[in-house]
């Protein structure tokens, strides 16, 4: 997994409440075995019209926004189903951040999982984020993970909470499996353990 | 300090645990089907990570293959995909697989324990809800999404949080008619879909105490549907005569300490449960669902609520919503509802006791023309059973189809469902809305009943059958 200590990149704002894990990855590109390449599918009955030509009034498909790595949007984010389709395929899209009011509980933990930042903001800072988007499309913002700030050119500085352990992986790039590896010895010693107790477990 | 059967096996595998961070705890047993596991290796194959334990793994192919014509090329070039990747990833790593064609392939909560791969006091996991089903052996055994997959797999670990206990209690003799099945369900009516949310159970009783192991694994395989991470029953001499001499028990050198080590597993006399939950069997009734929840279960004597029996405003609209979808009323009896499918089979109900229920109840009898009835057994080794017992003729006489193993019309991903508006009695665990086909009707019920539908053509009481 990508080390996350600071990015700055083009914020896009997404104001809708409720986006669920069908509309961020439709059901039809589940049956891929791999986990990249869901990108080009993030939103896809949003960004595509029926020939399959971009949909010029859906938000991120604005020239300006090409590229972003913050997704500005609304409440309870990331709900319906336990998919990592989802995650995989904003990250797969370039996203680092997503700043929502709030989000559905499993995708909130799978967003760690798979290295990226969901921030959790008041309805005011969202509004005010978003505001300072449309006032200069194509603007970028800084996310901070060190000092939890998240600050934009126009002078907004928003400071976020994140869990320590979360954050200790992201700011390492640990994955779970990572930090897991990182308690290598004691698995050892408890297979060891084990062996010793219970041969029959082992061959 | 007393401890329950749940709190020991989670003792006993505790590798990490410090205040303000999730607990690790190391993983026995990983199983493993074609679905759930192409990410996961993926992301191994990314970071160059290699497999821990290769021999803690076992693989086989059910969800998606055929259940006829398996010689053949699979059609479904997804599927094929999804078999090939499997097939592949188990050769490049290593790894056990049942293949489709091999002799022991058949459904993974049908197979492991068949070769005595799941233990006592194991923790066992695989991508796939009812993993719960292994429980019956006294093992905790939870299904895992795909990136926890990727995790047992480079680590032989998984950070969990502790589950809260919940013991039922299941006291009596099962009424005529009335099987594990049953029990499974008429718990879930009681205490709804949400009602094991945050625990593991433990099943316990004279009734849990009488029940075969494959009536244990019914009875745990149905856990999750009560919302339960696990479900588990306590090991005693069924328990271990079951596993002696099979493939991957333990062998005669180990076997008495193993046997000892189980037989200390049991939840200790006046151990705290955070919840207890007791049932008569009395109570219990053959069950049908008359819903798309399997919490909208009955017995088979009784009518389908009106909404004034329930005070929850969301469970009123549920009632609703599930009426309109299974084209059913109110006040409605099972017993008048006719059918177009009979489907027995599953991880819940394609035991060879369960081939031999059905059979039993059918033997002599013809299934009513307007019913398509399939057998799909759990594995190769109960198809090879039932022949060899001669109930693939019985059931062939009758007109039944008599298939390939695999999980077949229990989720419809291979091929094998329902066409819109069609109804099912089906020995499967999910009567959710599309589970077999979209615009498919499912009802849950027993393979007793669900033979006995067959040749009738709608619901019977099994009780009242000759
Ligand atoms: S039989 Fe059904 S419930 Fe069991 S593993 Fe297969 S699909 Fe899942």
């Amino acid at each position: 997994m990508q080390a996350f200590t600071k990015t700055t990149g083009v914020a896009a704002v997404l104001n809708k409440d409720n986006i669920d894990t069908d509309q961020i990855i439709a059901k039809q590109f589940l049956k891929k075995t791999e986990k990249t390449g869901f990108g080009k599918h993030l939103f896809h009955d949003w960004r595509f019209l029926a020939d399959g030509s971009e949909n010029p009034d859906f938000e991120l498909n604005r020239p300006e926004y090409k590229g972003a790595r913050v997704l500005i949007t609304g409440d309870n984010f990331g709900c319906g189903s336990s998919r990592e389709h989802a995650p995989w395929a904003l990250v797969d899209y370039g996203f680092k951040t997503i700043v929502a009011t709030s989000y559905a509980d499993i995708f909130f933990n799978n967003c760690f999982k798979n290295g990226i930042l969901p921030i959790i903001a008041s309805f005011e800072d969202r509004d005010r984020l978003a505001a300072e988007v449309l006032a200069s499309p194509g603007v970028s913002f800084t996310v901070d993970l060190l000092t939890q700030k998240l600050t934009t050119p126009g002078g907004i500085e928003l400071a976020f909470e994140v869990d320590p352990m979360r954050k200790e992986k992201l700011v390492h790039g640990l994955d779970d499996i990572d930090w897991t590896l990182t308690k290598n010895e004691l698995i050892t010693a408890f297979e060891a353990k084990q062996k010793a107790a219970q041969p029959w477990l082992y061959r | 300090m007393k401890k329950t059967m749940y709190e020991k096996i989670w003792d006993a595998h505790l590798v990490y645990s410090e205040e303000g961070v999730t607990p690790l705890i190391y993983i026995d047993r990983h199983l493993m089907h074609e679905v759930t596991s192409p990410q996961a290796f993926q992301g191994l194959l990314e970071m160059s990570r290699p497999i821990r334990r290769p021999e803690a793994v076992l693989a086989t192919l059910d969800h998606c293959i055929p259940t006829i014509n398996r010689d053949q090329p699979i059609k479904d070039s997804i599927a094929a995909n999804q078999v090939a990747t499997l097939q592949n990833n188990c050769r490049i790593n290593g790894l056990l697989l049942f293949d489709m064609q091999g002799p022991d392939n058949g459904i993974i909560h049908v197979v492991a324990p068949e070769n005595g791969f799941t233990h006592p006091g194991m923790t066992v996991v695989c991508g796939d809800s009812h993993t719960a089903t292994h429980g019956a052996f006294g093992a905790l055994a939870f299904g895992v999404g795909t990136s926890e997959v990727e995790h047992v797999l480079a680590t032989q670990t998984l950070p969990q949080k502790a589950s809260k206990t919940l013991l039922i209690k299941i006291e009596g003799k099962l009424g005529p008619g009335v099987t594990p099945k049953d029990v499974t369900m008429a718990v879930i009516g009681k205490i709804g879909t949400a009602g094991g949310n945050g625990h593991v159970i433990e099943y316990a009783g004279s009734a849990v105490r009488a029940m075969s192991m494959e009536g244990r694994m019914t009875l745990c395989n149905m856990a999750i549907e009560a919302g339960a991470r696990a479900g588990m029953v306590a090991p005693d001499q069924k328990t271990f005569d079951y596993l002696q001499g099979k493939k991957f028990a333990p062998g005669p050198e180990h076997w008495e300490k193993a046997v000892s080590y189980w037989k200390s597993l049991v939840s200790d006399e006046g151990a705290h449960f955070d919840q207890v939950i007791e049932l008569d069997t009395a109570s219990i009734g053959p069950q049908v669902t008359w819903g798309t929840s399997p919490e909208q279960v009955m017995a088979i004597d009784q009518t389908i609520p009106k909404t004034s029996d329930f005070n929850d405003a969301g469970k009123q609209e549920a009632l609703k919503n599930a009426l309109h979808y299974m084209g059913l009323k109110s006040g409605q009896r099972m017993t008048e509802v006719s059918l177009d499918w009979v489907f027995i089979g599953s991880c819940t109900n394609s035991r060879i006791e369960d081939m031999r229920a059905a059979a039993q109840v059918i033997k002599g009898k013809k299934v009513n023309p307007k019913v398509r009835a399939i057998v799909v057994p759990g594995s190769y080794p109960v198809k090879r059973q039932a022949e060899a017992e001669g109930l693939d003729r019985i059931f062939k006489e009758a007109g039944f189809e008599w298939r390939e193993p695999g999980c077949s019309m229990c989720l419809a991903m291979n091929g094998d469902e329902l066409a819109p508006g069609q109804r099912c009695a089906s020995t499967s665990n999910r009567n959710f809305e599309g589970r077999q086909g979209k615009g498919g009707r499912t009802h849950l019920v027993s393979p007793e009943m669900a033979a006995a539908a067959a040749i009738a053509g709608h619901f019977v009481d099994i009780r009242t059958w000759s």
